[in-house]
């Protein structure tokens, strides 16, 4: 062991304390691993960059499980999978339009809520609110992602889906009755329940990326306006022209969550697979019906087919968060703590 | 004092009523936040017997308990954490450490979408990897579908809080001629050490919520865990049981075991930012 240590220049006091096999590495791999030549520097290396080929194996692994177990569901409907909305079990014909339908038009009902919401809380915490005020209360916001998605949906199946049915869905009818979007029967369980249940979730979410993007836009640039006379919600607009991509980035990250949101959502949107264009209609998600329907399953063309629902999902999701990333990264480097 | 022209009155205007807007968003989440805990608290506590946390789910009418969704939910949160722990300390060494190269820019991206796949997708993958070669469901597979959240969580944590500690402490031990290997483990990382612990003490309170992943992994059981072998109950699912159920009693049930759920997580939480308020402000 020594005279193997002693091969490496000026680092022989290294090999009494690092117990692993130095001499399984040949001097030439060592090398390339870390610059200096020393051994330990390389298996530590080797040993920390081998754990995180898991993350990459999960990656594949997932993507190759859920192709593999789908394969039987896409031989048999091909494209028609996405364009048939007809889902019935009894006769195995298998469609996910509806699904589709009901996941993003519960994703847009909570983005056209959320949007505005996160927007002015981001523009409240970073530009408005002093330090002794916006630090308690991007706690408080945080918490609201802190909440589990079937707490909310128990508290949208008790608390919430009443009281649009009693108080807010009624008056959408009489004010806004003569758009298709709100008519029909009022149960309170439907499309809007699970859109406004789907707001609170992601606004915490948009709301943390969307602070630290407007937190990246430098300073030289609202002193600038302030210095040109601008008031404080001109200056902001500036700080919103700059960051721009990355809000984007925010929105297109809660686009995301929304879209793969399961608990919560299932409990409130009624899980009738239809497609209505009445927002108090029931209607059913991606994610909704693999909960529901995934141990219920016994034919293999139906747990093939629900797997291609979640394959589905898979793919949306990791374009949509790539997306996100890429424009949020495009604001944020070079600062820290992008992520959210 | 200058006499202000219209534009300029306007302009002000304009401001002040924007400003209140934005709090106004600010203040109604906060509100929503403070309206979802407070009925928890309320209907939770009016439902929450000391028998109901040690006894096991009965049928409709004989009461019955969530102690056996206690367990299984701490069994499955001890499995998840000992698998996906160590992974995402390791990988956060990794991507904090040799973070430069392409491969560690691909790993730091999958890392991300990791993060963003909506956890019944993992649910899906656990159950055709594990659960339909083993052929049942099992409390295994549900934590080795809370492990697969756990990693990208404690990752990205990981390598935030190392980012944080001074360089002037790695140059230092540098400097003294230690190894890059020994610099990482025995100065960075202690360093760095109580950030990751609070890190992965947000990553337990997160998955501690997970419901999805669960349900056709760990699947949920009447009786207490005996071994990971067989299904296993959890918190989060039977809150869902009970709460899609048609009992009134069941609701009041499902309530309270919402209220057991939430102080867990609330607690993590107040104590991270107890621990976290200094190093951040």
């Amino acid at each position: 062991m020594k005279e193997r240590s002693k091969k490496v220049k000026g680092k022989s006091e290294e090999g009494r304390f690092f117990p692993f096999p130095f001499f399984l590495l040949p001097s030439a791999v060592s090398r390339r691993l870390s610059p200096t030549g020393n051994k330990g520097d390389a298996i530590f290396h080797l040993a920390i960059s081998a754990t995180s080929v898991i993350v990459v194996l999960i990656v594949i692994a997932m993507i190759v499980a859920l192709a593999s177990h789908a394969t039987l569901s896409i031989r048999q409907f091909g494209f028609s999978f996405l364009t048939s909305r007809e889902w019935d079990p009894i006769k195995g014909h298998f469609g996910s339009l509806a699904f589709i339908y009901g996941t993003i038009v519960s994703s847009l009902i909570a983005l056209f809520i959320s949007v505005p919401l996160s927007l002015g809380i981001a523009i409240f915490l970073v530009e408005q609110a002093p330090p002794v005020i916006s630090r308690p209360i991007t706690f408080l916001v945080e918490l609201l992602a802190a909440i589990p998605s079937v707490v909310y949906g128990l508290w949208g199946i008790f608390v919430l889906a009443p009281f649009l049915r009693l108080h807010v869905e009624p008056l959408l009818a009489r004010w806004f009755g003569w758009l298709p979007l709100f008519q029909g029967p009022i149960t309170g369980i439907g499309l809007l329940t699970g859109g406004i249940i789907l707001a609170i979730m992601v606004t915490p979410i948009i709301s943390a990326v969307g602070r630290d993007v407007l937190a990246a836009v430098p300073r030289t640039q609202r002193e600038a306006a302030l210095a040109l006379g601008a008031t404080k919600w001109e200056s902001t607009r500036v700080v919103l022209v700059n960051g721009a991509p990355g809000i984007a980035g925010a929105v297109i990250l809660g686009l995301g969550r929304a879209l793969g949101e399961t608990m919560a959502v299932t409990m409130v949107i009624g899980n009738r697979p239809q497609i209505s264009a009445s927002l108090f209609q029931p209607s059913y998600t991606l994610a909704s019906v693999i909960a529901n329907e995934f141990t219920e399953a016994t034919a293999d063309i139906y747990l093939s087919s629900l797997v291609e629902l979640g394959l589905i999902l898979f793919l949306v999701t990791f374009v949509v968060n790539a997306v996100a990333r890429l424009l949020v990264w495009r604001v944020t480097r070079g600062t820290l703590g992008a992520a959210a | 004092m200058i006499s202000l022209s219209r534009a300029d009155r306007t302009r002000r205007t304009v401001s002040g009523v924007m400003t209140t807007l934005t709090a106004l968003c600010t203040f109604l989440a906060v509100g929503i936040l403070i309206v979802i805990l407070s009925y928890i608290a309320m209907r939770g506590i009016s439902a929450l017997t000391f028998r109901f946390l040690f006894d096991t789910p009965r049928p409709v009418g004989e009461g019955g308990g969530i102690g056996n969704a206690i367990v299984g939910s701490a069994v499955l949160l001890a499995l998840s954490s000992v698998i996906g722990i160590p992974v995402g300390i390791a990988t956060g060494i990794y991507l904090s450490e040799f973070g430069a190269g392409m491969f560690a820019s691909a790993v730091r991206f999958l890392v991300d979408t990791l993060t963003g796949i909506p956890s019944i997708v993992t649910g899906v993958f656990v159950y055709a990897v594990i659960v339909l070669r083993m052929s049942h469901f099992s409390g295994f597979a549900g934590g080795i579908a809370l492990a697969l959240i756990t990693i990208p969580i404690v990752t990205r944590t990981t390598e935030e809080m190392i980012r944080l500690v001074p360089h002037s402490l790695r140059e230092g031990a540098l400097a003294l001629g230690a190894p890059q290997w020994r610099v990482t483990l025995g100065v960075i990382l202690p360093a760095a050490a109580s950030g990751i612990a609070t890190g992965a003490m947000l990553a337990v309170a997160r998955v501690s919520g997970e419901t999805a992943p669960l349900l056709f992994t760990a699947f949920g059981s009447r009786f207490f865990p005996r071994n990971l072998n067989e299904p296993i109950a959890s918190l989060t699912v039977q809150i869902y049981n009970y709460a899609i159920s048609p009992y009134d009693e069941w609701h009041a049930q499902a309530w309270a075991a919402t209220l057991v759920l939430m102080a867990l997580i609330l607690s993590i939480n107040i104590i991270v930012r107890f621990l976290t308020r200094k190093r951040f402000s």
